[in-house]
């Protein structure tokens, strides 16, 4: 195995868990605003106990999220010192600003939300809320911006040592790519947050327990669910599809499995790409339906891999192109089911739809999966490049780092991460079957 | 000009992470000798529960800040020092999720592992730090490219080509364990009442002895290992002031803490980090890591400096951003000042 290898691989795991967290932070953060709202607005106490149920499980995810984030700012250096050497002037600039615009609020508003209730104001309690939301969604605009500018290099200059600058700090903030990807992807996490929210109540439904609750969690998860599967599709995909069409050709021809540059080119729904032949093995093919998507005529002519030198093509093809189909694929799911629970929540008969609660209760898993096969399909797609036509990622990572010493914390954190997981799972499990009403404890106090 | 602020501002920036996740990483160490009952346990618990998670963020915006503003150096250091900051990482992972679970979980057996795993983790974090600055202090193989990559351990002798851990580093990392663990028993002090509060306030005098020794200790030891950490002081003479604070805080730990003023007492620990830092940090400007292996191998200011205009434009959002930071950050401790009320503290 390479040290070029074993580095991308230890970046991707580590990443690919830690994401698994925060995706259910941003969604929760504004899902429990809204619930706070109501609670504020109708002084339902049902709602408040509704937000503190949510507010521990956010608690658990919060700090899981937290010590996994941290190993992402180091691996800069530990594992791409060369990468960060040349681009930090750049790219450490919105890193940093993550720490110093959101880590502090959201931290600061955290310990107030969890452990301040009694000694705030209901109205100051939603502040924090409401802050939290901020400050987690602050922080993923940081991070989309750095993705952002490795994907799509804007407002830089490059000093005689070979280091970028940033020229314009505004337009590295507001880089077109960046703004596309962070509605896109705060869709995603949405869909995180309200998928887990509509498992939860479809859970207690089935189990005939805590209804009352369990209608709030479907009311506010599948509306939110199905408003956030309707936009990750229509407009913030379709734009950011397009963006990429534009910007990546290279990308998008592999995420596609377009070989073959083609006038009214074909959409392939499912296939195998074979890199040897150049087809696709077993295709499902919708004719000309790629040139519509991309350029909203049939005809348009669509750039295949043909015509791009063997040495852009995407390192993992394959890999891309199936994470992008199953993005693809699950987010045409989530928009049916939604769409079924809405309509039924609407009629007053989701309650009793058993089928469509057991679709809802079985699905929680899948949004974790999209998010991370739409990171997948962004970062393979890039590659080649660590920046996009600047560096290539042979030119990254360590050289002082052996591959010896990487795999040795690669599987570190794989033994750690195991644990973490199954730790999380049993934590979560116990928070939602001892449910939202109030322990003896808080009875007593 | 630029090269000194932000020298001076990442100084800034680990001083806040070292004084303030510093009494949580003393009270994670002292926990486990100091409580008795697991009342205690939970009183102790609760006075960080609230403020440990924003406390290691100084050390994140920190490691941001150093990244843009010096990415040669963040460069260097981290994948040179890669080992043991791979072990500080999951040292903070255990830490933090052991902290967590202890909350949620109510089987005894459990508790005790955690508390274990959460007593232990602290204490290893405090000796990784104080040996990592050490290592600072004493310098690296740095290479001609400005990369170097140390194994934890060589010879246990600091030369040309030390490990993570050599004498002088394992001084250092003691000394640390130590005055963290004071810093921890001085935020319980504070934090607490009746006899818990007065175990915590027996035990600073024999610690701050214990400080004072290790401190002079490290201090010859720096000058042996690194004869040009005096230059400064030399050059400038009224910087001796801060050895002079060193002394004087630490004086004044043992007087307040008698006197029963437990927040002065608390105060003047935060002093005695500062100037022990900030001491170091003078001590080596305006090198940022210095080079055993010939000091036109040394990573300067100069030379890991960030372009013009993107350290410009950082001191912008670095001022406003952090100026609101420190307000979150007292805003949260104002809310949660005076001693722990376990009954509201419960989430």
């Amino acid at each position: 195995m390479t040290a070029e290898l074993i580095h991308r691989l230890h970046f991707a795991f580590t990443i690919t868990f830690h994401y698994l967290f925060p995706q259910l932070t941003m969604g929760l953060a504004l899902l429990i605003v809204v619930l706070k709202s109501v609670a504020l607005k109708t002084g339902d106490e049902k709602w408040d106990r509704a937000a503190r149920f949510w507010g521990r499980i956010f608690g658990i995810n919060f700090v899981f999220g937290v010590v996994t984030g941290i190993p992402m700012e180091f691996e800069f250096g530990t594992n791409w010192a060369r990468f960060s050497r040349l681009s930090g002037g750049v790219i450490g600039q919105p890193l940093a600003m993550e720490g110093v615009f959101s880590f502090f609020l959201e931290s600061a508003f955290l310990g107030l939300f969890l452990y301040g209730e009694k000694r705030l104001s209901k109205l100051m309690h939603w502040f924090s809320a409401f802050m939290v939301f901020a400050g987690s969604w602050l922080s993923g605009f940081f991070i989309i911006v750095t993705d952002a500018w490795m994907q799509h290099p804007v407002a830089y200059d490059r000093l005689p040592n070979g280091q970028f600058e940033v020229l314009s700090f505004w337009q590295l903030l507001l880089n077109p790519w960046g703004l596309l990807q962070y509605v896109h992807n705060m869709t995603g996490a949405v869909i995180t947050g309200s998928f887990v929210m509509a498992a939860v109540g479809a859970f207690y439904l089935l189990e005939g327990r805590r209804e009352e609750y369990a209608r709030i969690f479907l009311k506010v998860g599948v509306i939110a669910g199905c408003l956030s599967s309707i936009l990750i599709i229509f407009p913030t995909g379709d734009l950011a599809g397009k963006y990429v069409a534009r910007n990546q050709p290279a990308a998008i021809a592999a995420m596609e499995g377009l070989f073959h540059t083609q006038d009214g080119a074909d959409m392939v729904v499912m296939g195998q790409p074979n890199e040897e032949t150049g087809l696709i093995d077993n295709p499902l093919v919708v004719n000309n339906a790629l040139s519509f998507l991309i350029y909203g005529t049939t005809k348009a002519q669509v750039k295949g891999l043909d015509q791009i030198p063997h040495d852009q093509w995407p390192t993992a093809l394959p890999l891309l192109f199936y994470a992008y189909h199953i993005m693809v694929g699950l987010g045409t799911w989530f928009l049916l089911l939604m769409a079924v629970a809405a309509f039924l929540l609407w009629r007053g008969a989701l309650q009793r739809s058993r089928p469509v609660l057991w679709a809802l209760l079985l699905s929680f898993p899948l949004p974790y999966i999209a998010n991370t096969a739409g990171w997948m399909t962004a970062e393979l797609g890039r590659q080649p490049w660590l920046i996009y036509g600047l560096m290539r990622t042979s030119e990254g990572y360590s050289n002082t780092v052996s591959a010896s010493n990487g795999l040795f914390t690669l599987i570190g954190f794989m033994g750690l991460y195991a644990l973490l997981g199954l730790l999380f799972t049993v934590l979560i499990y116990r928070e939602i079957s001892c449910g939202p009403e109030p322990t003896k404890k808080e009875v007593r106090a | 000009m630029m090269g000194f602020i932000w020298f001076w501002l990442v100084a800034v920036m680990i001083v806040g992470y070292v004084v303030l996740d510093g009494f949580d990483l003393g009270v994670g160490v002292l926990h486990l000798f100091l409580v008795q009952t697991e009342e205690d346990r939970r009183t102790t618990l609760a006075s960080i529960g609230p403020v440990w998670d924003g406390n290691e963020v100084w050390l994140l915006a920190g490691g941001g800040t150093l990244y843009f503003a010096f990415p040669l150096l963040y460069a260097s250091a981290f994948s040179g020092f890669y080992l043991p900051l791979m072990i500080v990482l999951w040292l903070l992972i255990l830490r933090g999720i052991s902290l967590e679970l202890r909350n949620h979980i109510d089987v005894g057996v459990w508790r005790a592992l955690l508390d274990g795993v959460f007593g232990l983790a602290s204490g290893m974090l405090a000796i990784f730090y104080g040996a990592a600055l050490a290592n600072v202090l004493r310098g690296v193989p740095l290479q001609a490219d400005g990369y170097f990559f140390l194994p934890l351990w060589t010879n246990w002798r600091p030369g040309v080509h030390p490990g993570i851990l050599d004498w002088y580093t394992v001084i250092c990392a003691v000394l640390a364990l130590v005055a963290l663990t004071l810093h921890g028993a001085l935020w319980i002090a504070l934090k607490t009442s009746g006899d818990l509060a007065k175990r915590a306030r027996r035990l600073v005098t024999p610690m701050c002895l214990l400080v004072l020794a290790l401190t002079s200790l490290s201090l010859v030891a720096t000058i042996l290992v690194r004869p040009a950490s005096l230059d400064n002081y030399f050059h400038y003479p009224l910087t001796f002031v801060v050895p002079v604070g060193v002394v004087a805080s630490l004086i004044c730990i043992r007087l307040f803490n008698r006197r029963l003023q437990p927040l002065r007492a608390f105060l003047s620990s935060c002093l005695y980090l500062f100037f022990m830092l900030a001491g170091a940090c003078w001590g080596v400007y305006p090198t940022l890591l210095p080079a055993t292996t010939g000091a036109d191998r040394d990573i300067t200011l100069a030379k890991a400096i960030s372009g013009p205009h993107t350290l410009a434009v950082g001191l912008v959002w670095w001022g406003f951003g952090m100026t609101l930071a420190v307000g979150y950050v007292t805003f949260v401790y104002m809310k949660f000042r005076g001693k722990v009320d376990l009954a509201s503290a419960d989430h």
